[in-house]
C-alpha cells in the first residue's frame, strides 16, 4: 500500500468516528410518546380525521405489543419514551465545499460522487450551474406528462386522500409487528408513487430521488402502487455515507402490483455503522418492507445492498397472491467491525404457478455478525409454485460470524423447492495467490467480494452497480491485515 | 539473479530449511529434487514471501537486493513468479479480470500505462494459443471447476502473460497427464531465454525429460546435499535418495 493510500485510509477511518454531523436547527417535540404527541404530529401535518384515528389505533395496538427478541442481534434496551417523535429539521446551509469536513469529501470522491452532488449531500447551497430545483422540476414535468404521481407522502395525503385511504396499511397492517405499529402511529413523511394503468415510468425514480432526498425521516412511510400493466423501477438510498442524529429508524414500505404490473425496488443503504472499535452511536435500522402481487402476472423484485447501520432487522417480502406472479429478492449485506444484521426475506405463495427467487450474499468482516433468515411458504391453493433460494456467506477474518436460518413451509405437494447454501472464507491462500500475482491485499479483497456479489449487483440499475462496487471497497477497507 | 545464503527458515516455529545455499544466474534452469517433507515447497514459499513462513537466519538476494522484508506483491512486481502446486480457486472472479488486474499492477509498477480491455484481449489471445487453451477459459472463474491439467496450464498462461524474470515451478508436473505435461513443458521451453531464470521443484525426473535443467540439486532435510548436471536427475530416478543420506 502506498503512503498516500495509507493517509486516505486513516482519514476515512477517522471520518466514521468523528466526522460529519449536520448542524441542525429544528423544531422538535419534547421526548415521549402518548396520544397528545400523535395528535400534534397529525395536526402539524394537517391530516384528515380518519388518518389520526388510524394512527391512534396503531398506537394503542403498539402499547399491547412486545419488542421482538427473536432476531440474532444484541443492542441495549431502547427507551421509547426518550425519543422525540417529531422534528422538522432545517439543514444549515454552508457557503461552499470548503466548509465541509475534508474527510467526508474524500469519501465522496472515493465513491465517485460528482462534485455538484457532493454539495447537495453535504448541505452546501447549490449554485446556478446545477440547480437541483430546476432539474427536479424537469423530472417532475416529464413524470406528470406520463401521468405518474411521485412526491412526498404528506403531499399525497392532501392531494390523493382516496388512494392513501385505500392502500395505506393494506400490505403492512399496523398490527403486523412492533416496529410497523410504531411507524404507523408516528410516521412523519416518506414517498408516494402511483403509476397509472399501462404506463411504463419514463425514468428510474432513483435519479430524481437522489437529488431530492434531503432528509430521510426517522419513521418513513413509503407506498408504491402500480396499476394494471404498468412498470416502475425505484431506488432508495444513497451510496454516500449518511449520518443521522436519530439512532432508531423504523420505516415501512408497501408495494402493490396489480395485474401484469412490475415493481422493481432497489435499496442502497450506507447509514452510520457506529464507532469502528466499539460500535457506539450506530443506527438501528428496523424496517418492514413488503409487496403484494395482487393480481395475475404481476412481478415484484427487491434488490438491496446493505452496508451501513449498526443493527439491521429487515426482511423485504412478497405476497404472491395473483396467479403466475413472480417475487424476487436479491441481497448483498456487509457487516464489518461491530455491525450486526439479521436480514432476509419472506415469500408467501398463494396463487397458482407463482414463482420466487432468493439470492442472498452475506459478507462478514471484523467482528461483524450476520444472519440470513428467510421463509418460503407455499399455501394450499398455490398449485405448481416454485422457489429457488441461494444463500451464500463469505467470512473475512476469524472474529466474524455468518448464520443461516431458512424456514420452508409447504402445504401443496406440487411445489418445487430448491435451496442452496454455502459459507466460505476469504482464505489466506486466496490472498496469497493474488499477492503472488502482484495484486495488493486490498484490491484482492475487493475483487473477491465483488465476484461474490456479481449475481446481485447485476440486478441494480447500471449507475448504482458501479457505485455499489466502490462502496464495497470502502466498507471493507482495513478488514485485512 | 537469485542468491540464497545460509537460509534457515521454517513454519510454526519448526525449522525446515537448515542452511540452504543456492545461486541462480540469468538464463539458468535449476531443478530442486527431493522427497516429501525435505523442504522443497517451503523454499518456494519463503522465496515468494508467504506469511507464516519465517526466516531465522541467512538471506535471499534478488538482483542484488535483500528481499526478506518485501511483501509478497513487491516480490511479484520485482519479477518473481510462482506456478502453484495447488492453484487457488477464486469463485465469481473471471480469469480475464484477474489476469488483467495482475498484468496492469505489474505495468503500473514498471511505470507503464495499464492495458485497456481491447489491448489486453489481443495480448491474451496470443498467449492462449501457446498453452493450447480455449478462449472460453477466460470467461470462467479463476480455476473454478478446472481439471488438474487446466489449472496448471492456467498457471503457465499467467507466467507467459506476466513475464517474470524468475519463475518457480512448484510441482508443476503433479496431476498432469502426458499431453498436458508436454504442453506445459513446451510453454516453459519457449519462454526460456538468456535473461530468464527458472527454479523447478519436483519429485520426479518425469518433467525434466521435457524441460532440461542446467543444474540439479538434491534437497534432503533442509539442505542441498548434492548438485550436478541434468544427469543427476537420471541417477536419482535409478537409485532413489537413500544413497545420498548420511
Amino acid at each position: 500500500m502506498s503512503n498516500e493510500q495509507q493517509v486516505i485510509d486513516e482519514s476515512l477511518k477517522k471520518d466514521y468516528a468523528y466526522g460529519f454531523v449536520t448542524d441542525i436547527e429544528s423544531e422538535t417535540l419534547p421526548p415521549g410518546l402518548n396520544d397528545d404527541v400523535i395528535r400534534t404530529i397529525s395536526a402539524i401535518k394537517e391530516e384528515p380525521e380518519w388518518l389520526l384515528e388510524w394512527r391512534l389505533k396503531a398506537y394503542r395496538h403498539w402499547l399491547k405489543m412486545e419488542e421482538p427478541k427473536w432476531a440474532k442481534v444484541v443492542y441495549p434496551e431502547i427507551d421509547y419514551q426518550a425519543i422525540s417523535y417529531f422534528s422538522a429539521p432545517k439543514k444549515k446551509e454552508l457557503a461552499s465545499l470548503d466548509e465541509v469536513d475534508p474527510e467526508l469529501l474524500a469519501t465522496y470522491t472515493k465513491l465517485g460522487i460528482p462534485l455538484e452532488e457532493q454539495k447537495m449531500l453535504s448541505g452546501v447551497a447549490v449554485d446556478a450551474v446545477f440547480d437541483s430545483v430546476s432539474v427536479a422540476t424537469t423530472f417532475k414535468e416529464e413524470l406528470k406528462k406520463a401521468g405518474v404521481i411521485f412526491g412526498s407522502f404528506s403531499e399525497a395525503v392532501k392531494n390523493y386522500p382516496e388512494l392513501i385511504k385505500k392502500y395505506l396499511g393494506s400490505v403492512v397492517p399496523y398490527t403486523d409487528n412492533y416496529y410497523a405499529a410504531l411507524n404507523s402511529a408516528v410516521f412523519t413523511d416518506g414517498s408516494f408513487v402511483y403509476i397509472p394503468k399501462g404506463v411504463k415510468c419514463p425514468m428510474e425514480l432513483s435519479t430524481y430521488f437522489r437529488i431530492n432526498e434531503a432528509n430521510t425521516g426517522q419513521f418513513e412511510r413509503t407506498l408504491i402502487i402500480a396499476e394494471e400493466g404498468s412498470h416502475v423501477s425505484y431506488l432508495e438510498g444513497c451510496t454516500a455515507p449518511q449520518r443521522d442524529e436519530n439512532q432508531l429508524h423504523a420505516a415501512v414500505v408497501e408495494l402493490v402490483a396489480h395485474k401484469d404490473a412490475t415493481i422493481k425496488y432497489s435499496t442502497v443503504q450506507n447509514w452510520y455503522p457506529g464507532h469502528p472499535e466499539t460500535g457506539a452511536g450506530g443506527i438501528y435500522n428496523f424496517v418492514t418492507k413488503r409487496g403484494i402481487c395482487l393480481e395475475e402476472n404481476s412481478h415484484i423484485s427487491w434488490t438491496q445492498v446493505e452496508t451501513g447501520s449498526a443493527v439491521t432487522w429487515k426482511y423485504p417480502s412478497c405476497i404472491l397472491k395473483g396467479d403466475n406472479s413472480v417475487g424476487e429478492f436479491y441481497s448483498v449485506a456487509v457487516t464489518n467491525n461491530h455491525q450486526q444484521a439479521d436480514t432476509g426475506t419472506k415469500m408467501i405463495h398463494l396463487g397458482k404457478n407463482t414463482k420466487s427467487t432468493i439470492i442472498s450474499k452475506g459478507i462478514s468482516a471484523g467482528q461483524g455478525q450476520q444472519t440470513y433468515r428467510g421463509e418460503v411458504k407455499i399455501m394450499k391453493g398455490a398449485e405448481n409454485a416454485r422457489n429457488f433460494s441461494q444463500c451464500d456467506s463469505i467470512l473475512i477474518g476469524e472474529k466474524c460470524g455468518a448464520h443461516t436460518f431458512p424456514y420452508i413451509d409447504v402445504r401443496n405437494p406440487t411445489a418445487q423447492m430448491e435451496h442452496e447454501a454455502t459459507t466460505s472464507n476469504i482464505g489466506e491462500d486466496q490472498l496469497f495467490y493474488c499477492n503472488q500475482r502482484g495484486i495488493s491485499s486490498e484490491d484482492a479483497v475487493s475483487m473477491i467480494v465483488n465476484g461474490f456479489c456479481k449475481d446481485v449487483f447485476k440486478e441494480l440499475p447500471m449507475e448504482f452497480a458501479v457505485e455499489a462496487t466502490k462502496l464495497m471497497e470502502v466498507s471493507l477497507e482495513g478488514s485485512i491485515g | 539473479m537469485l542468491d540464497i545464503k545460509n537460509l534457515h527458515a521454517g513454519v510454526d516455529g519448526k525449522e525446515i530449511l537448515k542452511g540452504l545455499n543456492l545461486s541462480i544466474n540469468p538464463g539458468e534452469m535449476h531443478a530442486i529434487m527431493g522427497r516429501n517433507g525435505s523442504g522443497k515447497s517451503t523454499l518456494a514459499n519463503v522465496i515468494t514471501g508467504r506469511e507464516d513462513y519465517t526466516v531465522s537466519k541467512g538471506d535471499i538476494l534478488f538482483a542484488g537486493d535483500s528481499i526478506l522484508d518485501w511483501s509478497p506483491e513487491a516480490r511479484s512486481l520485482a519479477g518473481i513468479f510462482m506456478s502453484f502446486q495447488y492453484p487457488v480457486v477464486i469463485p465469481g472472479v473471471n480469469n480475464t479480470y484477474f489476469l488483467k488486474a495482475a498484468l496492469n499492477a505489474k505495468r503500473k509498477h514498471a511505470g507503464k500505462k495499464g492495458l485497456d480491455a481491447a489491448g489486453f484481449l489481443k495480448l491474451i489471445k496470443e498467449k492462449l494459443i501457446e498453452v493450447s487453451m480455449d478462449p472460453k477459459y477466460l470467461q470462467r472463474a479463476v480455476n473454478d471447476g478446472f481439471s488438474g491439467g487446466e489449472k496448471k496450464r492456467n498457471e503457465i498462461l499467467q507466467m507467459l502473460t506476466l513475464e517474470p524474470t524468475l519463475a518457480i515451478l512448484d510441482e508443476t508436473d503433479s496431476g498432469l497427464d502426458i499431453d498436458a505435461l508436454k504442453i506445459v513443458a513446451d510453454g516453459v521451453n519457449r519462454y526460456r531465454n538468456a535473461d530468464r531464470s527458472f527454479l523447478v521443484i519436483t519429485h520426479y525426473q518425469r518433467l525434466l525429460k521435457y524441460i532440461e535443467p542446467d543444474f540439479v540439486h538434491v534437497l534432503i532435510d533442509g539442505q542441498i546435499v548434492k548438485s550436478g548436471g541434468k544427469e543427476l536427475a537420471l541417477e536419482l530416478e535409478e537409485k532413489g535418495y537413500n544413497w545420498l543420506e548420511s
